[in-house]
C-alpha cells in the first residue's frame, strides 16, 4: 500500500527541510493539477507531499524595483485578476490564460507548470520571452536562474534535491515593449499544445526594434530560447521581411517529435507560422502603449 | 388494438410545447442517483485487472497474493462464468454469439485486446481492491496484433481465432482468416448501369474507430442474496436488456434477477450492452455482500466498444440531368475483438436515401486487436454516408448541378425501393431538403478560405417492444410507468402524449421509470424508438383508461356506456337527450372508483411496427486556416423530418446533440494506437470531443410530415442527424480550399498536409 | 496510512471527516460524505463534471486533495438551491432543457454561476470560453449557453 505523508510548510526553508530528511521521493504540491494526474495513473508515488500554498512569499503579486514580483504558488485565475501585472505582461496572460480550463487556472501556477517540465507548457515560453528569472531556495541558501534553465527534458527539472522556486521576478518593462503567446491546438480549449511561441519585443522610438526574445514550446524535449529568431527582429521595424525571417529561424530551430498530438513536419511549419503571428500581436501591443 | 389516427392537422393542447421535464429537478440538485451514485450498507468495492497486451495467451492467472491481502473478500476469473455454445442468435442485423459475449465481459484463452478484462476484485474499500488488482500475477504469451483493418484482412495478419472461417462467402474459404463475415445486397445490373452513365465517380475512403464518448463511466452496485435473488443498479440504456444478459451470463434465470433503472449518463448505443454488470453480480454472490464497479474514464476508452474504423471504396455514376444510374461500395469494418461491427447497418444504409436501380453494396465484418464495437448512434450508417455524400459532391460538381438538387432529384420516397427488399414506407426526405433550398442563410455568400458543404443521411429507426401503465390516483393525478431509460427527456414526452390523450394538463401526470419487477418488457432506449413505440404504449394503456372512465361515468349516471364520450379531459353525456349529468373530471370518477369497480389502471404492450425511418439534410460552413489547417465551423443547419415534435425542446435537443458529435467525427476524435496496439489517447485531454468554445449555436430545422402509424405521427429522431455531419464537413473543406479529405478525422495536420501537397 | 482528521465548511455547514492524504476532495465528497451530486466524469480535470467551489474559486475536485479542504469552504451542487427556491441558474436550465442526461449539468451550474458572480453581463463568446472546461457529449452546448446568458440577463434585472 502506498504510504504518502502530506505537510503543509509555511516557509521556504522548512519546506527544503522536510525535503532534505525525507529519504524517498518527495513533491512539492503546487496547484496539484499534474501532480494529481501523475499519482493517479500511478506515474508518480510520492513518499511525502508538501502543500506549499501557505507560505507568504509564494503568494506575492508585487512590484519590486519597477519589474514584478509573482509568487510561483499564485494561480493562474489570480494572475489573470491582477490588472497591473495583466496589462503590464499580457503576452504572460495569454499563456496563463490557455493552461487547462478555468477550473485548472483556478489551481495551477507558474511554479508547478514550469517545474512540471512539459514540453508543452503554456506559461514557460511568454516566461522565457519576458526574461523571468527564478528565485529558488534550497539546502545551500538562496539562488537565482533564468527561467529557460530549470527544465531539462521531459518532467526533468535542473533543481537539486530539496530546491524549491519561490517566486518569479520579471523585469522592468522597457516603453513601446509589448509580448504575446500563442498555442496551436487542435480544439480551441483544453488541448496540450501542439505547438507554442512567446515573443517579446520592444521598439524605441523610431519604431525599431531594440530588443527581443524568442521562446518555442512543445517542439523540443523543453521550452526553447531561440537567439536567432530574435535576431531576426532587433534592428528591424519588423515588418513583412523581418517577419519572414523570424518565421524561417523559428522552423528551423523547432526539433519536434511525431506524437498523439501532431507530426513532426506539422510542428516545424507552424512554429514559423505562430513566431510571426505572435511577433504581430506583441508589434500591435507594443505600438499601443507609450 | 391502435386507436385509429386520429386527424393529425388537429391543434394539440400540449403535445409540441416544451414544459419542464419531470426529472429535471433533480437533475439540476445533483439529488438524482446515477449508476455510481447508490451504496448500500457492508457494500464492497471492485476493480478490474485488465490486459496491458493487444495480443496474448493467457497462460497462467495466480490470485494467491491478492487473496491473502486483508481487506479481499472475492476474486473472480473469466473461467468462473458459465460458458456458452458458439451461436449466432437472433436477427441477423442484430445477431448475438453469447461465446464471444462471455468472453468479451472476461478473457478466457487470450486476451484479444489491451483492456480485456482479465479478473476482477471485491474488498472493503477500492485502495484495497487497486492493490490487491496489482498483486495477481498473470503470465502471457504475448502475440502479434493487428489493428487497422486492411491489416487484419491480410492473409498474414496475426489471427484472433485460429478457427474463424468467413461466414457468407460461397464456397467456404479453406483457411482461417479474421474476416468474419461477407454480406452483399445487390440490384439491377452494375455494369450495365456504369456503362450508362455520364459521369463516374470512384473513390476510397479510410475512417478511425471512434467512441461514443458519454461522460458517464459504466457504473453498477448488485446485491444478491443467500436466497439466490439478485438486485442490481445499472446505469443502462435498457434494464431489461442488461436483466436479460446479464441473467444469461451469470447462469441466472431472469426472474431471479430485478434490475433497477439508475439515471444514466450518456450511453449513444454504448450502454445497450453489459460489462461491468455480470462482474458485479458474480462478485455478489461470491462474496455475499452486495459489491459497486465503477469503470474509470482510462477503462472506458479501452474496453468498452467503440464504433468501428473503417476502410471504404465507393463508385457512382450519374447521367448529365443528375439522374443516379448506378452506385457501388465497399466497407471493410472493424469490428474489434469479436464480430459485430455495423457494417451490415452500413452497406444497407449507404444508398438508402436514393432511387437508384443498379447497387451493389458489399460488406465484411473483421476482428483486430481492439476493443469489440458497440453501437453508436445509428451505427454505421455515418461511415457509409461519409463516403457516399463525398462522392455524390464530387459529381455534382463535374455536371454543374447544386448538390442539394442532385439529391432532390434522385430522392426516395414512400414506394420507392430499397437495395434489400422492402420498398420504402414514408415521405420525408425531400422535405428536408427542400427545407435547406429554402433556408435564408443557403445561398449567403461565403469569404476568403470559407467553403459550404451539404449532405443527407439515413437510418432505419425502431420500433419493437414496449410497455406502458397508467393508473389514475384518488385524487385525480395521474401516474404513467415506462420502462424505456430516460436519456433525453423522455418522461416528459410520454407525459405529454398521456396527457394530450386524456386531456388534462401535463401537470397532473407523473411520469417515471420502472424496474423490471414493476412494469413489462421494454426493449432498449436506442434506435430511436421510444417516443415511437413506448408513446404508443403509453398512448394505448390511456385509451384503455378512457374507456373504463366512460363505463365508471356510465355507472355513476345509471346510463348505457355508449351515452358517455370522453372529451377534454371529462367524462360528458353524448348529448342532452341522456340527462343533465355535469362533466366529470378525472377526480370526481377516481373518487367513486371503490363502488364502480375498483382502482383504475391499464397495462399496454406492444411490439410496434409501422416506424418511419430517419432522414437528415444539412448544410455546413467552414472557414480553414490555411496555414494551419484548423477548421473552424461557423454555421450549421441540420434539417431532420420528425413526424412530429412532441417536446420540441427535447426533439431540437437530440439534434443539435448528433450534429456535435459528428463535428466531433469529422474533425479531432480517433482512437491512436502505438506500435504495441495499445491506445496512446485514453482520456478526455487527447481524445478530443467538442468544446463549448469549438461551436456556434448550431441550428435544428424540425421538418414534421407526420407518420400515420403513430397515434400523434412520431418518427425517432434520435440518430439520422449523426449520419451527414463528417461528409458536410469535408465537402465544405473542399469548398473552401479545393481539397478534398478522404480519411477522417480531417484534422489540421492532414489538413495542411492536404493543401500544401497542392 | 493513517488518516487525516480535516474539518471544513461544505455549503455553509460545519463538516469534518476523516480521510488518507493521497484521496481526492472528489472521492471523498462522494464517498465518505455520500454527497453525489458532484460526479466523476474522468478524474483527471478534463471534463469538469466534478467541478466545485473552494474559497470561491472554481476548480475540479478530483485534481484537490480531500486534505486541502481543512479549514477551507467548499460549494457544490447540493448548496446551490436555498430550501425549495432553486438559483435561477437551475430555473434557465430547466427552461431552456439545457441537459439531456443530466451528468454535466451539476458540474456546468457550479461553473456557470462562478462566471456570473464575477461578469453579470458576459457575451456568448466569453460564456462558450468560461465553460469550456465543461464537456458535454448530448446537447452539443446550444441550449446550456442560452441558459447562462437568461440567467445573466434575469440577474441584471434586465
Amino acid at each position: 500500500m502506498m504510504e504518502m505523508r502530506f505537510e503543509t510548510p509555511k516557509t521556504a526553508e522548512a519546506a527544503s527541510a522536510l525535503i532534505a530528511a525525507t529519504p524517498g521521493l518527495s513533491k512539492i504540491f503546487s496547484g496539484g493539477t499534474d501532480l494529481m494526474v501523475h499519482m493517479r495513473s500511478g506515474n508518480i508515488k510520492p513518499d511525502l507531499v508538501l502543500d506549499i500554498k501557505s507560505i507568504a512569499e509564494m503568494n506575492v503579486i508585487a512590484v519590486e524595483n519597477g519589474g514584478y514580483r509573482v509568487g510561483a504558488a499564485v494561480n493562474c485565475m489570480q494572475l489573470l485578476e491582477n490588472t497591473a501585472f495583466a496589462t503590464t505582461w499580457p503576452g504572460v496572460i495569454d499563456g496563463a490564460n490557455l493552461v487547462g480550463s478555468i477550473q485548472v487556472r483556478g489551481r495551477a501556477t507558474l511554479g508547478g507548470n514550469l517545474c512540471n517540465a512539459s514540453p508543452g507548457a503554456d506559461t514557460v515560453p511568454a516566461m522565457i520571452a519576458a526574461g523571468a528569472i527564478a528565485s529558488i531556495v534550497g539546502p545551500n541558501g538562496r539562488r537565482d536562474v533564468p527561467v529557460e534553465q530549470i527544465p531539462a527534458g521531459p518532467g526533468k527539472t535542473s533543481l537539486a534535491k530539496g530546491e524549491l522556486i519561490v517566486s518569479f521576478f520579471l523585469p522592468k518593462r522597457a516603453p513601446h515593449s509589448g509580448d504575446a503567446y500563442l498555442r496551436f491546438t487542435p480544439r480551441t480549449e483544453m488541448d496540450i499544445a501542439v505547438v507554442g511561441v512567446g515573443l517579446s519585443l520592444t521598439l524605441d522610438d523610431k519604431g525599431v526594434c531594440t530588443h527581443a526574445r524568442v521562446s518555442l514550446g512543445a517542439v523540443a524535449d523543453r521550452a526553447l530560447l531561440v537567439p536567432e529568431a530574435a535576431a531576426a527582429l532587433i534592428g528591424t521595424t519588423v515588418d513583412a521581411a523581418a517577419l519572414a525571417k523570424l518565421a524561417a529561424a523559428a522552423s528551423a530551430a523547432a526539433r519536434p517529435i511525431d506524437d498523439k498530438r501532431g507530426t513532426k513536419e506539422f510542428r516545424i511549419k507552424v512554429a514559423g507560422v505562430l513566431a510571426r503571428r505572435a511577433a504581430e500581436k506583441a508589434l500591435s501591443r507594443a505600438k499601443g502603449k507609450n | 388494438m391502435l386507436t385509429n389516427t386520429k386527424d393529425i392537422e388537429q391543434v394539440m393542447k400540449v403535445v409540441g410545447t416544451s414544459p419542464l421535464r419531470p426529472d429535471g429537478v433533480p437533475k439540476v440538485t445533483g439529488q438524482a442517483q446515477y449508476g455510481a451514485d447508490y451504496s448500500l450498507p457492508g457494500m464492497l468495492w471492485a476493480k478490474v485487472l485488465r490486459s496491458p497486451h493487444a495480443h496474448a495467451r493467457i497462460l497462467s492467472v495466480d490470485t494467491s497474493k491478492a487473496a491473502a491481502l486483508p481487506g479481499v473478500k472475492g476474486i473472480i476469473l473469466g473461467s468462473d462464468f458459465p460458458d456458452h455454445p458458439f451461436d449466432y442468435v437472433g436477427p441477423e442485423r442484430v445477431a448475438q454469439n453469447y461465446w464471444h459475449m462471455t468472453r468479451n465481459i472476461m478473457a478466457r484463452e487470450k486476451a484479444l485486446f489491451e483492456g480485456h478484462a482479465i479478473a476482477a476484485v471485491a474488498a472493503t474499500t477500492s485502495a484495497i481492491a487497486a492493490e490487491a488488482v496489482s498483486l495477481i500475477e498473470v503470465k502471457y504469451e504475448v502475440l502479434q496484433h493487428c489493428i487497422d483493418v486492411e491489416d487484419a484482412m491480410k492473409p498474414d495478419a496475426p489471427l484472433l481465432f485460429e478457427d474463424m472461417i468467413t461466414r457468407g462467402v460461397e464456397p467456404a474459404p479453406s483457411k482461417p482468416s479474421n474476416i468474419s463475415k461477407r454480406l452483399e445486397f445487390s440490384v439491377g445490373d452494375i455494369a450495365a448501369g456504369f456503362a450508362s452513365a455520364d459521369e463516374v465517380v470512384e473513390m476510397s475512403f479510410k475512417t478511425a474507430a471512434v467512441h461514443q464518448g458519454y461522460i458517464e463511466p459504466h457504473s453498477c452496485l448488485a446485491r444478491y442474496g443467500a436466497d439466490g435473488q439478485c438486485e442490481l443498479w445499472s446505469a443502462s440504456q435498457g434494464h431489461f436488456v442488461v436483466r436479460a444478459y446479464t441473467a444469461k451470463l451469470v447462469g441466472m434465470e431472469i426472474g431471479n434477477l430485478l434490475v433497477h433503472p439508475a439515471e444514466i449518463g450518456g450511453g449513444f448505443g454504448g450502454k445497450t450492452v453489459v460489462y461491468v454488470e455480470p462482474m458485479a453480480v458474480l462478485l455478489s454472490r461470491k462474496t455475499g455482500h452486495p459489491v459497486k464497479i465503477m469503470m474509470s474514464r482510462e477503462d472506458v476508452f479501452k474496453s468498452t466498444g467503440p464504433t468501428s474504423g473503417s476502410s471504404m471504396t465507393v463508385k457512382i455514376g450519374v447521367k448529365k440531368d443528375g439522374t443516379i444510374v448506378a452506385a457501388e461500395g465497399l466497407f471493410k469494418f472493424q469490428a474489434g475483438a469479436f464480430p459485430g461491427s455495423p457494417v451490415m447497418n452500413a452497406t444497407m444504409c449507404a444508398f438508402a436515401p436514393y432511387i437508384i436501380p443498379n447497387v451493389k453494396s458489399v460488406g465484411f465484418d473483421v476482428v483486430s486487436n481492439r476493443p469489440k464495437s458497440a453501437a453508436y448512434r445509428a451505427p454505421g450508417s455515418p461511415i457509409s454516408a461519409f463516403a457516399v455524400e463525398s462522392v455524390l459532391d464530387i459529381l455534382a460538381k463535374k455536371i454543374g448541378m447544386d448538390p442539394l438538387k442532385l439529391r432532390l432529384k434522385n430522392a426516395v420516397k414512400a414506394g420507392s425501393p430499397t437495395a434489400w427488399g422492402p420498398k420504402h414506407s414514408h415521405d420525408g426526405y425531400a422535405e428536408t431538403i427542400q427545407a435547406l433550398l429554402d433556408h435564408p442563410q443557403y445561398n449567403k455568400p461565403l469569404g476568403k478560405n470559407q467553403g459550404r458543404g451539404v449532405a443527407s443521411g439515413f437510418w432505419f429507426n425502431g420500433g419493437g417492444e414496449s410497455t406502458a401503465s397508467v393508473h389514475i390516483n384518488e385524487d385525480g393525478t395521474v401516474v404513467i410507468a415506462t420502462g424505456s431509460m430516460d436519456v433525453g427527456g423522455s418522461r416528459a414526452s410520454m407525459a405529454l402524449m398521456a396527457a394530450e390523450t386524456l386531456g388534462v394538463p401535463y401537470e397532473s401526470v407523473r411520469s417515471t421509470v420502472a424496474d423490471t419487477a414493476s412494469i413489462g418488457y421494454n426493449h432498449v432506449t436506442g434506435g430511436s424508438r421510444v417516443t415511437y413505440a413506448t408513446g404508443i404504449a403509453v398512448v394505448e394503456a390511456c385509451n384503455k383508461v378512457i374507456e373504463d372512465l366512460r363505463l365508471r361515468a356510465s355507472l355513476m349516471w345509471d346510463t348505457d356506456i355508449k351515452n358517455v364520450v370522453w372529451s377534454d379531459g371529462y367524462a360528458k353525456p353524448v348529448d342532452k337527450s341522456v340527462g343533465n349529468f355535469e362533466p366529470l373530471s378525472l377526480k370526481a370518477i377516481a373518487g367513486k372508483r371503490a363502488v364502480t369497480g375498483g382502482p383504475i389502471g391499464y397495462e399496454a404492450s406492444t411490439n410496434a411496427g409501422g416506424q418511419a425511418p430517419g432522414f437528415s439534410t444539412q448544410f455546413v460552413d467552414v472557414e480553414v486556416d490555411p496555414e494551419t489547417g484548423a477548421v473552424k465551423i461557423l454555421q450549421f443547419v441540420a434539417a431532420q423530418d420528425v413526424g412530429r415534435a412532441i417536446h420540441r425542446d427535447y426533439c431540437a435537443g437530440q439534434i443539435v446533440g448528433g450534429v456535435v458529435q459528428g463535428i466531433g467525427w469529422a474533425l479531432n476524435e480517433e482512437y491512436i494506437y502505438d506500435s504495441k496496439g495499445r491506445l496512446s489517447n485514453a482520456g478526455f485531454l487527447d481524445y478530443r470531443i467538442p468544446v463549448a468554445s469549438d461551436l456556434p449555436m448550431i441550428e435544428a430545422v424540425l421538418v414534421e410530415v407526420p407518420n400515420p402509424s403513430h397515434p400523434f405521427g412520431v418518427k425517432g429522431v434520435g440518430e439520422a442527424n449523426i449520419v451527414p455531419p463528417m461528409a458536410a464537413i469535408a465537402n465544405a473543406i473542399e469548398n473552401a480550399i479545393g481539397r478534398r479529405m478522404t480519411e477522417l478525422p480531417m484534422s489540421p495536420p492532414r489538413v495542411l498536409a492536404a493543401i500544401d501537397a497542392g | 496510512m493513517s488518516k487525516h482528521h480535516v474539518t471544513t465548511v461544505i455549503n455553509g455547514d460545519p463538516v469534518e471527516f476523516l480521510c488518507q492524504p493521497n484521496v481526492s476532495l472528489l472521492d471523498v465528497l462522494r464517498d465518505e460524505l455520500n454527497m453525489t451530486g458532484t460526479k466523476e466524469g474522468c478524474g483527471t480535470g478534463d471534463c469538469g463534471a466534478c467541478s466545485v467551489t473552494l474559497d470561491g474559486r472554481l476548480v475540479c475536485s478530483c485534481l484537490v486533495l480531500g486534505v486541502e479542504a481543512q479549514g477551507k469552504s467548499i460549494q457544490t451542487i447540493e448548496g446551490m438551491a436555498n430550501g425549495e427556491t432553486l438559483h435561477v441558474l437551475q430555473r434557465k436550465f430547466l427552461e431552456h432543457a439545457a441537459l439531456q442526461c443530466g451528468i454535466c449539468t451539476p458540474g456546468f451550474l457550479i461553473a456557470a454561476r462562478s462566471l456570473l458572480e464575477r461578469n453579470n453581463n458576459p457575451t456568448e463568446e466569453e460564456v462558450r470560453f468560461w465553460l469550456a472546461g465543461n464537456l458535454c457529449r448530448c446537447t452539443g452546448y446550444n441550449n446550456i449557453i442560452t441558459a447562462v446568458l437568461e440567467a445573466a440577463r434575469e440577474m441584471r434585472g434586465a
